[in-house]
């Protein structure tokens, strides 16, 4: 799937940028606060129009991916109904789309088990914490199926051992659903740990500044968190994001001895 | 109220498995977390609070009445009740104590069980109840009307801005004419009888309504419609799924005043609609009859209190029954 150029309204969010992110990526989006990145999501998924640009997803307009139910969302904010119990909440968009009941039942729950919350289906959600809420709207943005997910910041308002515990689910449904995950996040070491490609972002204008690689094996797990190679990639995207620009070379890195 | 709650609301991060948590404590931690897997809340603090709820309200009734009395004590009539053996002469004379303008408590009740009128069959009692059931019939047709009016003008306006510009100004400006002042002409207009009875409850039943409804309307997070429009779902979906529901607990803020608001109405409209029934006919009739019986005019205004209450409960009790049953929690009053 490709982003071509993409600008934004009279305060000019953002530069015209051009990226492209190949199918069952995990690409993040890191920048300080206004840099654009929640903007270039919702872009992507057709709730706010570019100034100027296209942008194609899956070979399809932004808005015909819209209309083909090609892409789900995960806000910061679990953003759930209140009126709803756990099982119709992630039923939504099924409901939406006409789905029968049996097929939605089944759909449910099966989106329901792959974010463990199997024995909560009839809840509502303030009787779940934050955490568990956000994994009720990560099960409803999968619930069709789609093959790309965007997420704004998901884990943002979660203390660090769960969001730390999230990581690792996402990238669990990532490796058994193979959706292709953009994922907006404020966290160096969240985007690090997640991605297989970072793009840094900068504000005044929205630019992308720099895109690492990261080339941390799969399956990543606690161990990758305490590697010399994570730590490296963690202060490279630091130093991008500090707008020291470019890729730091690791020798420089070895040379200091300073890690992250 | 947004569509979802921001944290702060359930069971601390660490009790990921509500079900596994072993949570020694205190008996307020543990109430806590069982409250959190859904256990229902009617344990015995509730109960508590509900008893000295209705305490403070039976209390307070009985304080009005000794107030009532023993402001009469201080400053009314002479106080002449052999039965008991009362000869009190109160030290003070404050006109709008007497025995004419404030029966004492006891009369108003013993007229309750006189005939209503000289050479009537039924006794106060039974009277009061007829015309009140028959009001009250006005009341919920009018209620409803205005109920459905204002759901109906608020779901317009908030799928058009133009009609919600055009229209809520006039809408404002036709509560801010009294009702005294309407009512002949909607009399005139639609004739004496039922029919004007119950616009005039509805006139003064739908605005709250609209007003609420509209806010709750409007309630939900905007990151709620971006979801519904990320599934590519219609302005109907949206309306019935996610902006209706959200609307229920503004919604029935609006309808326990709508509620009161009805009964007003249909009082007020009974007297010009010049019904032969009802408790405006009754209040009527026994202003005219103030001077001989003071005490009948009182007991028709605590039947008409009673009546006005007990619409409010019936609101607040359905208020209660659909928002928990829903997950949803009533907004304080």
């Amino acid at each position: 799937m490709v982003f071509g150029q993409a600008a934004s309204t009279q305060t000019r969010a953002l530069e015209p940028i051009s990226l492209t992110i190949p199918p069952g990526e995990f690409v993040s989006l890191i920048g300080p606060s206004g840099c654009g990145k929640s903007t270039l999501l919702r872009i992507v998924g057709d709730l706010i129009q570019p100034t100027a640009g296209v942008v194609e997803v899956n070979a399809k307009s932004a808005h015909e991916a819209r209309l083909d139910h090609d892409y789900g969302m995960v806000f910061q904010a679990p953003v759930l109904f209140d009126w709803r119990t756990v099982e119709a909440n992630v039923a939504l968009p099924l409901e939406v789309l006409g789905v029968s009941r049996s097929e939605r039942q089944a759909r449910v729950r099966a989106m329901l088990d792959l974010v463990d919350l199997g024995g909560f289906l009839q809840h509502y959600p303030h009787q779940l914490s934050g955490g568990m809420q956000q994994r009720v709207a990560i099960a409803r943005a999968l619930a069709l199926a789609p093959a790309l997910l965007l997420m704004d910041e998901p884990f943002g308002a979660l203390d660090e051992m769960t969001r730390e515990r999230l990581n690792a689910e996402v990238l669990r449904i990532w490796a058994q659903t193979a959706t292709t995950i953009v994922f907006v996040t404020h966290s160096i070491p969240e985007a690090v740990f997640l991605s297989s490609r970072v793009v840094v972002m900068s504000a005044r204008p929205g630019r992308v500044t720099n895109v690492v690689e990261i080339d941390l094996p799969q399956p990543r797990n606690e161990q990758t968190r305490e590697s010399d190679r994570y730590f490296e990639l963690v202060t490279e995207v630091r130093e991008s994001l500090r707008g020291r620009g470019g890729q730091v070379s690791s020798a420089r890195l070895r040379a200091d001895g300073a890690v992250g | 109220m947004s569509v979802e709650r921001e944290s702060g609301e359930g069971p601390p991060e660490w009790e990921e498995a509500p079900a596994g948590a072993s949570v020694r404590g205190g008996g307020a931690i543990e109430a806590t977390s069982r409250a959190a897997v859904g256990v229902p809340a009617v344990d015995s603090g509730l109960r508590q609070r509900r008893y000295r709820r209705t305490l403070g309200i039976v209390a307070f009734v009985v304080a009005l009445g000794v107030v009532w009395e023993s402001a009469k004590w201080l400053a009314g009539d002479p106080w002449r009740l052999p039965a008991l053996g009362i000869f009190h002469d109160p030290p003070f004379r404050v006109l709008q104590l007497s025995d004419r303008h404030l029966p004492h408590l006891w009369d108003i009740v013993a007229a309750f069980g006189e005939p209503f009128q000289r050479n009537a069959q039924y006794n106060l009692a039974s009277y009061l109840i007829d015309q009140a059931l028959y009001t009250g019939q006005q009341a919920l047709i009018g209620f409803s009307l205005g109920a459905l009016i204002g759901i109906v003008l608020a779901s317009i306006f908030v799928h058009s801005g133009l009609a919600e510009r055009a229209f809520v100004p006039y809408v404002v400006a036709s509560q801010t004419v009294p009702i005294v002042a309407l009512a002949p002409l909607i009399v005139a207009g639609f004739g004496r009888g039922l029919t004007s009875v119950v616009i005039i409850a509805t006139y003064l039943t739908f605005f709250p309504v609209t007003i609420a409804a509209l806010r709750g309307l409007r309630s939900p997070d905007p990151r709620a419609l971006e979801l519904m429009r990320s599934y590519a779902a219609s302005r109907w979906a949206i309306y019935l799924k996610v902006r209706l529901p959200a609307s229920l607990p503004y919604l029935f803020t609006a309808l326990k005043i709508a509620a009161a608001a009805a009964i007003v109405g249909t009082i007020i409209g009974e007297g010009p609609g010049g019904v032969p029934q009802g408790l405006g006919r009754a209040i009527l009739n026994f202003n005219q009859q103030y001077i001989t019986g003071p005490e009948k005019l009182w007991a028709t205004i605590f039947v008409t209190a009673v009546v006005g209450i007990v619409f409010f409960m019936a609101v607040r009790v359905a208020e209660i029954l659909v928002l928990r049953s829903r997950g949803q929690r009533e907004m304080s009053a």
